[in-house]
């Protein structure tokens, strides 16, 4: 791949449980992507714009609050009216499985739950980023 | 603590046992070719006494209930009185969580611990635009004192204590607690409970700050003062290290960064005029119990004995309730797992028997289902459970300090002592736990800490049982988890603005008017803001005014 992984890890809302989110940005940095890391408190806005501004190829929310449907929901419509949708989502945290379907729904790429090793989650976002790129030089 | 000749002989005896060591070795070597506790003290094969050789009994352990406190603060710990069995809830509306208190105590519960959800923990209402999505969610909305009213409806606040896990808007819902006790007949000093209070590990570990340090602090230290005058039982900060390791720490951070944030507090209440041997009374602490048992019981007595010190010698308290470090305590969800979450609930017993052995005064054990979600009535009955079969069942409540002695224990403990200080030594070097966050000292610490954690977990050479070995296919979508409904925001906003409607709003701006002066001046702000709540003004209002005057604190990312 020519130009590197660009990334934002992403918190929204108001949970500070940060832990899972530093250790993906630095396990993504150490795998040579480019990591830009929120912090907390963000708005879906400017997690949005932050993605657009840093033209990422993917935004990974880390949620532990219970308010997952309502941010990946707003996240996704927000990327669709900025024509960003080319963004991929995807994220983690403390998130029922019976959840999973409804976000896979509204267009998130992948959810990962509790315990999932960060070689799983590396290997899957640089496929999907692989995939979006060749669909886009066509 | 042996006689030298006791000792040669235990030298001796150990070169014999160091051949047969060999031999057996060379018919194949260890599982590992070295062992570590859980926060990766480097382990020996086994311990002799001359691993306590340097221990001091007077001076180093002491009996229980007497300085330095190493092996408890009172004389018959739980030969007297069990543990305060206090389960950590909230979820939804004031109604919902009003009816899991009940169940909780009727279960055998003997204290109470409110969860508020993240707007109420950040100052905001629940019809605030940075509210979307959350109200209800993590624990329970309480906006104004009608909330409060209806949460603690019914529950004898005379004869119950409750512990609120409430820091940034501390002042607010103490004040809240107040008022219902009034209605209820009950003067504030007959209440007890404790507040968290502790914003110094917001800014390290958990986020929940609103206020810059300087006016946080302010906060807090009024609190001391308020209470030392009015609510003499009541604990008026929980120090916390339970975030500090939910974050990534290892155990001798947890003590240390903890211990560095208690410095912290008292030298700006004592700035502000106080008297440690007064508000010392009322500080209590708030550990993690994770999986290493040895590693954890030697935390405890560690932080113990190293809190006596600092307040003995650091700060010349005198009065020896001032000098002992009382805690509670929870188990680690940071060690639950979302596969085969049953085996929650043997990881919870290991540390609740931790929590207990290591001399704890109040203890929530942490459900088998909140990997995946807040927990249901089933699985905080099974939690409560294990507390009771270990004050019921195991026995170890039975003799006082129970491990004291041991050759691991005791060495673990001193390890655990001196690796404290060589942080604490650090802090106060780097000008305080104040300038050291600012530097991102301790978040830099925590986060090294955290990364090698998880990748001691994918190298395999820590194993979580059903994640990285043992692991089975299973359905987790057929678990039966609780959900607060969707419409709990909705409601919660409609019933703000009929309050909002009913109340005297005239009343409503002259406390907060009162308010935003006193934080302008050095008036200490618990009256006025009792006032405000007594006025039903919500918490989003008064900390609106507070914001006004103070500004918002902006996070030092570190990564």
């Amino acid at each position: 791949m020519d130009r590197k992984i660009r990334v934002v890890v992403a918190k929204p809302g108001l949970d500070g449980h940060d832990r899972g989110a530093k250790v993906i940005a630095r396990a993504f940095r150490d795998a040579g992507m480019e990591v830009i890391y929120t912090g907390l408190r963000q708005t879906p806005e400017q997690i949005v714009n932050t993605a657009i501004q840093e033209d990422a190829d993917a935004i990974g929310i880390s949620i532990l609050s219970g308010a997952h449907d309502y941010c990946f929901k707003t996240i996704i419509n927000l990327l669709k009216e900025k024509h960003a949708d080319d963004i991929i989502v995807f994220g983690g945290g403390v998130i029922p499985e019976t959840d999973y379907p409804t976000l896979l729904g509204y267009g998130a790429g992948a959810i990962f739950g509790p315990g999932t090793p960060t070689s799983e989650t590396i290997e899957w976002l640089e496929k999907a980023v692989a995939e979006k790129r060749a669909k886009e030089a066509k | 603590m042996f006689e030298p000749t006791q000792l040669q002989e235990v030298a001796e005896g150990k070169k014999a046992y160091e051949a047969a060591v060999e031999k057996v070795l060379t018919k194949g070597p260890e599982r590992k070719a070295n062992f570590t506790t859980g926060g990766g003290i480097p382990l020996k094969r086994t311990y002799t006494p001359e691993d306590v050789n340097g221990v001091d009994y007077a001076k180093d352990l002491g009996f229980p209930g007497v300085y330095p406190y190493t092996r408890g603060v009172q004389p018959t710990m739980y030969r007297g009185r069990f543990w305060t069995m206090r389960q950590y809830a909230g979820f939804a509306t004031a109604e919902d969580s009003n009816k899991r208190y009940r169940y909780l105590l009727s279960q055998g519960t003997t204290g109470l611990s409110v969860a508020f959800d993240l707007p109420t923990q950040i100052g905001y209402d629940s019809d605030d635009p940075m509210a979307v999505g959350e109200c209800g969610k993590v624990g329970v909305a309480i906006d104004s004192l009608a909330d409060a009213e209806i949460l603690f409806d019914g529950i004898p606040l005379d004869k119950v204590s409750t512990s609120m896990t409430i820091n940034a808007p501390a002042s607010i819902l103490l004040a809240m607690y107040i008022a219902v006790a009034e209605k209820q007949g009950v003067p504030m000093n007959a209440l007890a409970g404790t507040i968290q209070n502790d914003i110094l590990k917001e800014y390290i570990a958990r986020g929940t700050y609103i206020f810059p340090p300087k006016p946080s602090m302010r906060l807090i230290t009024d609190i001391f003062d308020f209470c030392s005058r009015n609510i003499p039982k009541w604990n008026t900060i929980s120090i916390s290290g339970y975030h500090i390791r939910e974050a990534g720490s290892t155990a001798i951070q947890e003590v240390a960064f903890t211990l560095a944030d208690g410095i912290a507090y008292i030298e700006a209440a004592i700035k502000a005029g106080q008297d440690p041997n007064v508000f010392g009374k009322r500080l209590s602490f708030f550990f993690n119990a994770h999986n290493d048992f040895l590693e954890e019981v030697a935390k405890f007595r560690a932080a113990r004995k190293v809190w006596a010190h600092i307040m003995k010698e650091r700060f010349g308290v005198t009065n020896p309730s001032a000098q002992m470090l009382r805690f509670h305590t929870q188990t680690a969800g940071c060690t639950l797992t979302a596969q085969q979450a049953e085996n929650n609930i043997v990881r919870v017993a290991i540390q609740t028997m931790a929590a207990v052995c290591g001399g704890t005064q109040s203890l929530h054990t942490n459900s088998l289902d909140e990997a995946l979600a807040l927990p249901t009535d089933k699985s905080v009955r099974i939690a409560l459970r294990t507390q009771q079969i270990v004050a019921y069942e195991s026995g170890i409540t039975n003799v006082v300090d129970p491990l004291a002695g041991s050759y691991a224990i005791e060495a673990l403990t001193k390890e655990i002592e001196e690796g404290a200080l060589a942080y604490i030594k650090e802090i106060d070097d780097l000008g305080g736990m104040m300038a050291a966050i600012e530097k991102g000292y301790p978040q830099k610490h925590i986060q090294d800490a955290a990364y090698d954690y998880q990748k001691s977990i994918e190298s395999e050479d820590r194993i979580i049982v059903g994640v990285n070995k043992f692991h089975i296919d299973e359905d987790m979508t057929e678990r039966k988890l609780l959900k607060v409904d969707a419409s709990v925001g909705e409601n919660q906003i409609k019933k703000l603005r009929e309050m909002k409607e009913k109340r005297d709003n005239v009343r409503v701006k002259t406390t907060l008017d009162a308010v935003r002066e006193g934080a302008k001046g050095d008036a200490n702000l618990m009256p006025l803001i009792l006032d405000a709540v007594h006025a039903y003004a919500t918490e989003g209002e008064i900390c609106g005014v507070l914001r006004e005057v103070f500004g918002e604190y902006k996070e030092n990312v570190v990564l």
